[in-house]
């Protein structure tokens, strides 16, 4: 499976004639493909600022003024900071156990990993519904003892880390398993505790990788609309994240609105970006286990 | 735990934490994904599979699940064929602005769907952008299933460029100036030596495509018009069974979903294993 | 054992050198959000008004008129959180465990059901508030295009071949409800019988192209969407949309007949006695009778039940039609909720393709 990783050396491609096509056909596939990208990804993205500052600069600001929005934002910005880290913990250590051990039974763990990939955000939601839900299986108990998770922080938080799951995880271990056990054997011969091991070895080889990880991890925690739009119940200044506060204003017309704060998520989206790209150009070859998967 | 038994299920090593860190794992794993997925099993199971096919049969679900299937394998087709163009051309050629139009491959990825969806819709209603030069010839993108379909190839995308893009990097030159200089044409060429190593590439990007387009939400519902029989995701009628408080029939659908997504992970691991003996690489 | 301990030292030796900063910006990060937590735990008082989808601008004034008011009388702040979709989705949320004090939704059969499921609500819950606890109330008219180019009158216009009705979903929407109710009772009414309205209604329903599931949703894919002809809608939504898209794009159409649309509001008291909140939002239902929030529903082009609360130039602008109830020709609410919308009712029965 991929996991966007394909960081490969931009190099200066050959012109040599007889392994490249004809000069007319280089030309017309480069513009193709860059109308093709034009289309679907660059208009979309300028329309989201155009719209956010039809009314002007006023016009924008004046969507953050509102106090729903900026709840909102802080909601966002909760969720991740209890996601992220949790999903950074677990990406550290299934990727100890998967990278640098063998055992039976291995690449089934693999697949289940990768299992909230594949699964739609809505399912995602709706499983929590289904446990947590007043009518589910363990809500009326939980609601009994005044623990609100399905319409409130907990439930959010848990779609998200769903959602979420393999990121981290699927970043780090084809990079271990490419980095292999030598050096973490050599360190511990020397003498160095299983802690030590993994701080000084382990963890400085991975760095980038982890921090690559944590940034995808990052921008899908915080842009999630499927999975939390069902476990969230919509309340106004408490269970509204930034990608449901968008929907509510695109409902209620107020479009300009609605796009100032996408426009929001689309600077989050640039950012991780050039981050991304920062980090795949600087230490492209610390990033990727080899190639794809 | 008998170290037997551990002996037999895993081969030794010298490295530490194996226990703990394989423990919190499926710890994690269980609480998080599987204990969850169980409760939706358990539920549909409830219904039974008779159940299950005849909610699956009703013409609304059937449609919603037809329209999610067959836009997202034309989409996830789209994506992929263009995917290949797309990373053919940023491995190969030489252009200005090269790096930051690979940097912007990613963008549907890192920009939320919710952001997507409106921004599309905005662009290819009637009085959008692009819309409005489809209009006058008759086509008609936003709240038809031609929007499905183009937030769906717009989710694709980075799937089928970057499954491809390093298989294009590691092609062996000399394998192309072999075939050259034995006289095949350039044409010939690519579709008998370039092509060939690339299909494993391209069938995994195609189902990582189709497996992210056929749960795909955000960004549809905004420029899908969603009518039933016509532009309806099942998806979408998962959250609609939901408010219409038919826990039943949004659970028969889930199931059916996630029975999609097991298939599709499933292909996904035979592709590569055909292409571990077939090419010698993933 | 103390082994262990001195490695965790040399680890953390190693933690300030800095090398692992990805990992330390984390958990900072993780304690921040930690703490945010915490401290939102401990805010003002805060009711939740579970309600459906066109109060969205409506609610936004009376929650801030009745924080003002609630401030003056007690010195305490209150923040009035609200929460809007189709009326029924808005129930099924209740009915799932959301924590709301008060619910003022779209149609009386909504509160009936979350009283059945949950008994959080009194079975008597109409006898609670005055005027059957309807502060205000509501009718369906039509929003067409502008010149009205398909020459939309009244309800027989709707059932004509090759005339598109954006209409929200009966299952989910109050809205969707009174429209369908409206169109079956107007077949009644001329036609004096059960079998001509439900035939009346199954080929309006023929002409409906998309159910969206609350009635905001259908007036996005009417207004904005650019899909139909006519929308018969909320009074309200209907003169929402002239504001917001202008008077030149849309005029409203007042059929011959219409229904008197009766959306309730009341306490949902096993969640105020759980939070402690009952006095707070028994004030605030109260404070929907007085005459500031009557002027609010006039304002936004509800029918207040004190007219002479409401300013005259809000209650000029509602157009002057003959009403009915729905009761009057169906009986009670139960049956009407059980005959025309549960599972194998009237609706299921004409939309079968």
């Amino acid at each position: 499976m991929s996991d966007l990783s394909a960081t490969l050396p931009l190099s200066p491609p050959s012109q040599l004639s007889v392994v490249t096509e004809k000069r007319l056909i280089r030309q017309l596939a480069i513009t193709v493909a860059l109308a093709f990208l034009l289309l679907f990804l660059v208009l979309p993205l300028i329309v989201v600022f155009v719209e956010a500052f039809k009314r002007g600069l006023a016009g924008y600001f004046a969507a953050f003024q509102e106090e729903d929005a900026l709840s909102a934002i802080g909601l966002t910005l909760t969720v991740a900071a209890i996601a992220v880290p949790l999903n950074l913990v677990f990406g550290l250590t299934a990727s100890w156990a998967i990278a640098k051990f063998e055992f039976k039974g291995k690449s089934l763990l693999i697949t289940l990993i990768d299992l909230p990939f594949s699964v739609s955000p809505v399912v995602s939601g709706l499983i929590y519904l289904l446990l947590f839900g007043a009518q589910g299986l363990w809500g009326k108990w939980l609601m009994a003892q005044g623990i609100q998770i399905a319409f409130a922080l907990p439930g959010i938080v848990l779609a998200t880390i769903f959602v979420t799951f393999p990121f981290v995880a699927r970043q780090l271990i084809p990079l271990m398993q490419e980095q292999g056990t030598a050096e973490e054997e050599a360190a511990l011969t020397l003498g160095a505790s299983g802690w030590r091991t993994f701080f000084t070895v382990t963890l400085p080889n991975i760095k980038w990788g982890l921090l690559y990880g944590v940034l995808l991890c990052n921008a899908r925690a915080m842009g999630e609309f499927g999975a939390v739009s069902v476990v969230s119940g919509h309340i106004r200044g408490l269970t509204n994240t930034i990608p449901l506060h968008v929907e509510i204003l695109y409902n209620e017309y107020n479009f300009v609105a609605a796009f100032a704060v996408a426009s929001l998520l689309a600077c989050l989206a640039l950012i991780t970006l050039a981050l991304k790209s920062f980090l795949e150009w600087r230490h492209g070859a610390d990033l990727a286990g080899g190639t794809v998967n | 735990m008998s170290s037997a038994f551990l002996l037999r299920f895993k081969q030794p090593s010298v490295l530490p934490g194996f226990g703990i860190t394989l423990g919190y794992t499926l710890l994690y794993l269980g609480l998080i994904v599987l204990l969850p997925l169980g409760a939706l099993v358990a539920k549909a199971s409830s219904i039974g599979l008779t159940g299950i096919l005849f909610a699956a049969a009703d013409p609304r679900v059937s449609a919603a699940l037809w329209t999610s299937f067959g836009v997202s394998l034309i989409a996830a087709g789209v994506a992929s064929l263009f995917g290949l163009l797309v990373a053919w051309v940023l491995t190969r050629y030489d252009f200005p602005g090269r790096k930051i139009v690979d940097a912007m491959v990613d963008l549907p990825f890192a920009l939320p769907t919710a952001v997507a969806g409106i921004a599309l819709a905005a662009l290819y209603a009637p009085n959008g952008w692009v819309g409005a030069f489809l209009e006058p010839l008759g086509i008609r993108v936003a709240y038809t299933p031609l929007g499905i379909f183009v937030a769906l190839v717009f989710i694709g995308l980075p799937f089928a460029v970057r499954t491809v893009q390093p298989l294009i990097a590691e092609i062996e030159r000399e394998l192309e100036e072999a075939s050259a200089t034995l006289g095949a044409s350039r044409w010939r060429t690519v579709r008998s030596v370039l092509l060939p190593p690339l299909l494993p590439g391209l069938l995994t990007g195609f189902a990582l495509a189709f497996a992210r387009a056929v749960g795909e939400y955000g960004s549809v519902i905004f420029i899908a018009g969603n009518l039933p029989y016509v532009s309806e995701i099942a998806p979408l009628l998962i959250v609609i069974k939901l408010s219409e408080y038919d826990y039943t029939g949004a659970t028969v659908i889930a199931t059916i979903m996630l029975a999609i997504s097991f298939a599709t992970l499933l292909l996904i691991n035979l592709i590569q294993a055909w292409s571990r003996r077939r090419f010698g690489y993933v | 054992m103390t082994n262990k301990f001195s490695h965790v030292a040399e680890a953390k030796t190693r933690f300030r050198s800095g090398s692992v900063w990805p990992t330390i910006g984390l958990i900072v990060m993780s304690g921040v959000g930690l703490l945010t937590l915490s401290g939102a735990a401990s805010a003002q008082t805060q009711l939740l008004n579970v309600s459906y989808d066109p109060t969205r601008e409506l609610y936004r004034e009376i929650n801030q008129a009745f924080a003002d008011e609630w401030k003056a009388s007690t010195g305490e702040t209150v923040a009035v959180r609200a929460s809007h979709g189709g009326s029924g989705a808005q129930a099924r949320t209740v009915i799932d465990g959301i924590e709301a004090d008060v619910v003022t939704l779209g149609i009386p059969s909504d509160i009936d059901a979350i009283a059945k499921v949950t008994k959080k609500i009194p079975a008597d819950w109409r006898n609670k508030l005055p005027n059957n606890s309807l502060p205000y109330t509501s009718t369906v008219v039509f929003l067409v295009r502008k010149g009205n180019p398909k020459g939309i009158k009244d309800w027989d216009d709707l059932v004509k071949p090759g005339i598109q009705v954006i209409t929200p979903n009966p299952k989910t929407s109050a809205g969707g409800r009174w429209n369908f109710l409206a169109a079956w009772g107007y077949s009644h009414t001329k036609d004096g019988n059960a079998d001509k309205a439900k035939g009346f209604v199954t080929a309006l329903y023929k002409n409906v192209p998309v159910l969206d599931t609350g009635a905001r949703g259908s007036t996005v894919t009417f207004a904005q969407r650019g899909l139909g002809d006519v929308l018969p809608a909320w009074e309200n939504e209907a003169f929402l949309v002239l504001d917001e898209f202008g008077h030149d794009k849309f005029e409203i159409v007042v059929p011959s007949l219409s229904i008197l649309a009766e959306p309730p509001v009341t306490l949902v008291d096993g969640n105020v006695d759980a939070k402690g909140t009952r006095k707070v939002a028994e004030a605030y239902l109260k404070f929907l009778y007085t005459d500031k929030a009557q002027a609010i529903f006039a304002k936004h082009h509800y029918r207040p039940i004190k007219a002479e609360a409401a300013k005259p130039e809000h209650l000029a602008e509602l157009p002057n039609l003959k009403l009915f109830t729905i009761e009057s020709l169906q009986g009670n609410w139960d049956d009407i909720q059980k005959n025309n919308f549960d599972s194998g009712g009237l609706f299921d029965q004409i939309s079968k393709r």
